[in-house]
């Protein structure tokens, strides 16, 4: 029996997120372990670029929902959307990006369908005929395997953990699809997007980020944080202690109540390694710490640890990795 | 108004989790409601000390989540459902979900609110689900609410992977707390001793007419592990400025993240 694997990209922007690409990478494995080809659904307004786009990524079939009542989220409304295509293709698996898009259109579509829905998962394999997926559980102090009792099912993929599939590759362009669906008028919508002075890197997405502690002491402190950031095209996050402390916006909170991120490089300075801020980044693949104190905490998770003052250390490392950087 | 709030029991946030055959260890672990909840219930006392009307606590637990239901009405919610029956426990976010929205059709509402995700399984799935088993609206994820004077509709602002926008529904709805929506109170005295004789309702399967049977979990956790050890680390020796010329040489030729 064919499985049809049927991947939800998100759009940020107009642009496909990265994500996407995510998805299709774990797709493919399991279209591969299953024997079956993947699929996607892309559901908003305008989509015609990016669907053309993901028919060159070697995937089977491209369907789209494309109104203009979709050009903001509602959730009624994507719900309708995507479910109509499901009910279509009767995928096996389908799959979206552990985002706030994906988390939220997953759980109200996984409802509606009775299916289940596993979220955030960081493993996804074929087990003796089964879907095993793994994602972390109290924000990463331990780490769950979620079996599906049978299938279809759906799950969703945590950003950066698997290689994204290339943009495009030498296969065959898929057919596209638009799929006609009477959307009902939604209850609930966004109706404005608001965005913020320095939207600059999404934590959950970032390659890199570089947080501030209680020990950076004020908004200004913050400022060698963010040069820092800068230098490296990255995220800026911070401890609760930090966010509380009013000097910097609670949405670059990384731990168990903030946000959890996996970056390939987390530089934590002046933050002492508090159990909830372990939480949401003990899982980066490289962690450096600069803190003043040789017993913190956050050098047992370290990789590369300074013992020292962050005021002397950080401009010296934000020039040094300007030079670095030139140097590509 | 009538505002129901979904509570959830979580180990505190403090807890090193222990795992022991595969599973975790809760004895000796200390309990709270998970911290979006506590976001979801300040909310509500809020609204209802502004526009009048009852704040109903709903949990779904074990006979131990009493006492965390005990610590909501604490700070000020006017009663509780319990829905303490074996039959809820050790089942998936689709098994919670029908629990859940089985039991606020037979309450009454105009809002229900709860946290955008439980710290525990860190699910982020349940409260959505109920929405739509109910076939209400939902704003998730929300960092400002405000009623319309006539209370059938509510402005908010959502913060989403590190975006803003703002999102607006008619009531009723079920709307999900974000860090960020408002500061939790601390309990008074007064408070802990009222809660004593608040009122809690316990409400099995029979009470809403579910057929235990047919609560089938779709997804099950077949084991727990601690999450992967990480290598010991390298403290960087030398001042400040040696400490720092260093790093960046090692970031870029050992680590090769940069
Ligand atoms: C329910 C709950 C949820 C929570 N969730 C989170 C969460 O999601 N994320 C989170 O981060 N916390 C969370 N916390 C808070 C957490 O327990 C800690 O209080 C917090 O992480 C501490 O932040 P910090 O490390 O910046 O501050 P501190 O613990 O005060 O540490 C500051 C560090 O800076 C160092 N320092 C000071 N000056 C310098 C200097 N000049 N140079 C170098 N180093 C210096 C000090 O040595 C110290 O180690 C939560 C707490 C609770 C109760």
């Amino acid at each position: 029996m064919a499985n049809q694997i049927l991947i939800v990209p998100e759009e940020r922007e107009g642009a496909l997120r990265k994500v996407s690409f995510e998805l299709i990478t774990v797709a493919n494995e399991l279209a591969h372990a299953l024997g079956g080809a993947v699929d996607a659904a892309i559901i908003g307004s305008n989509v015609a670029a990016n669907a053309q786009a993901l028919a060159t990524t070697g995937i089977a079939h491209v369907y789209a929902v494309d109104d203009s009542a979709l050009a903001l989220f509602a959730p009624e409304t994507y719900t309708t959307a995507l479910t109509e295509i499901i009910r279509k293709i009767a995928p096996s698996i389908v799959l979206f990006g552990a985002t706030g898009f994906g988390k939220e259109l997953g759980s109200r579509v996984a409802a509606r369908l009775g299916w289940g829905l596993v979220t955030d998962c960081v493993g996804v394999k074929i087990e003796n005929g089964a879907l095993m997926m793994t994602r972390p559980i109290y924000a990463g102090k331990a780490m769950a395997t979620v079996k599906a009792k049978a299938l279809p099912v759906m799950l969703s993929v945590r950003p950066n953990i698997f290689p994204p599939a290339p943009a495009s590759t030498n296969a065959s362009t898929a057919p596209i699809e638009n799929v006609a669906v009477s959307l009902p008028a939604p209850r609930a919508r966004v109706v404005e997007k608001v965005m913020k002075e320095s939207v600059a890197v999404d934590l959950a997405e970032a390659k890199v980020v570089v947080s501030g502690g209680r020990g950076v002491k004020n908004t200004e402190g913050f400022e060698i944080v963010k040069q820092l950031a800068n230098t490296l095209g990255a995220a800026v996050g911070a401890s609760r202690a930090a966010v509380d402390a009013g000097w910097i916006d609670y949405s670059t909170q990384v731990g168990q109540t903030g946000k959890t991120v996996a970056p390939q490089l987390y530089i934590a300075a002046g933050i002492s390694g508090a159990i909830q801020h372990l939480a949401g980044m003990s899982s980066s693949k490289v962690i450096v710490a600069i803190n003043k104190d040789p017993d913190a905490p956050i050098f047992q998770v370290a990789d590369y640890g300074i013992v020292g003052d962050l005021f002397q250390v950080l401009p010296v490392l934000n020039e040094e990795l300007k030079k670095v950087l030139a140097e590509k | 108004m009538n505002i129901v709030v979904l509570i959830k029991r979580v180990p505190d946030t403090e807890t090193r989790i222990q795992i022991k055959d595969g599973k975790i260890a809760t004895d000796g672990i200390a309990w709270i409601i998970s911290p979006y909840d506590e976001y979801a219930v300040e909310e509500a006392l809020r609204l209802i000390e502004k526009h009048t009307g009852k704040v109903t606590l709903l949990c779904l637990g074990p006979e131990e989540a009493k006492e965390t239901i005990r610590k909501g009405l604490a700070l000020g919610a006017d009663d509780a459902v319990h829905l303490n029956d074996p039959a809820f426990l050790n089942g998936d976010a689709t098994t919670t979900a029908v629990v859940l929205a089985a039991a606020l059709k037979k309450m009454q509402y105009d809002l229900v609110l709860a946290g955008k995700q439980a710290v525990d399984e860190d699910n982020a799935q349940v409260a959505l689900r109920v929405a739509e088993l109910l076939d209400l609206p939902h704003v998730n994820s929300v960092i400002k609410l405000d009623l319309s004077d006539d209370k059938k509709s509510a402005r908010c602002l959502r913060e989403v992977d590190g975006d803003r926008d703002v999102a607006e529904t008619s009531l009723p709805a079920l709307i999900t707390a974000q860090q960020g929506l408002n500061e939790p109170r601390y309990p008074s005295l007064k408070g802990i001793m009222g809660a004593k004789k608040k009122p809690i309702a316990d409400w099995k399967a029979a009470n809403l007419g579910i057929d235990p049977g047919s609560l089938n979990a779709k997804v099950e956790i077949v084991r727990v592990d601690p999450p992967p050890a990480r290598p010991p680390g390298k403290k960087i020796a030398g001042d400040a400025a040696t400490a720092a010329k260093e790093l960046a040489r090692l970031l870029r030729e050992e680590a090769k993240v940069i």
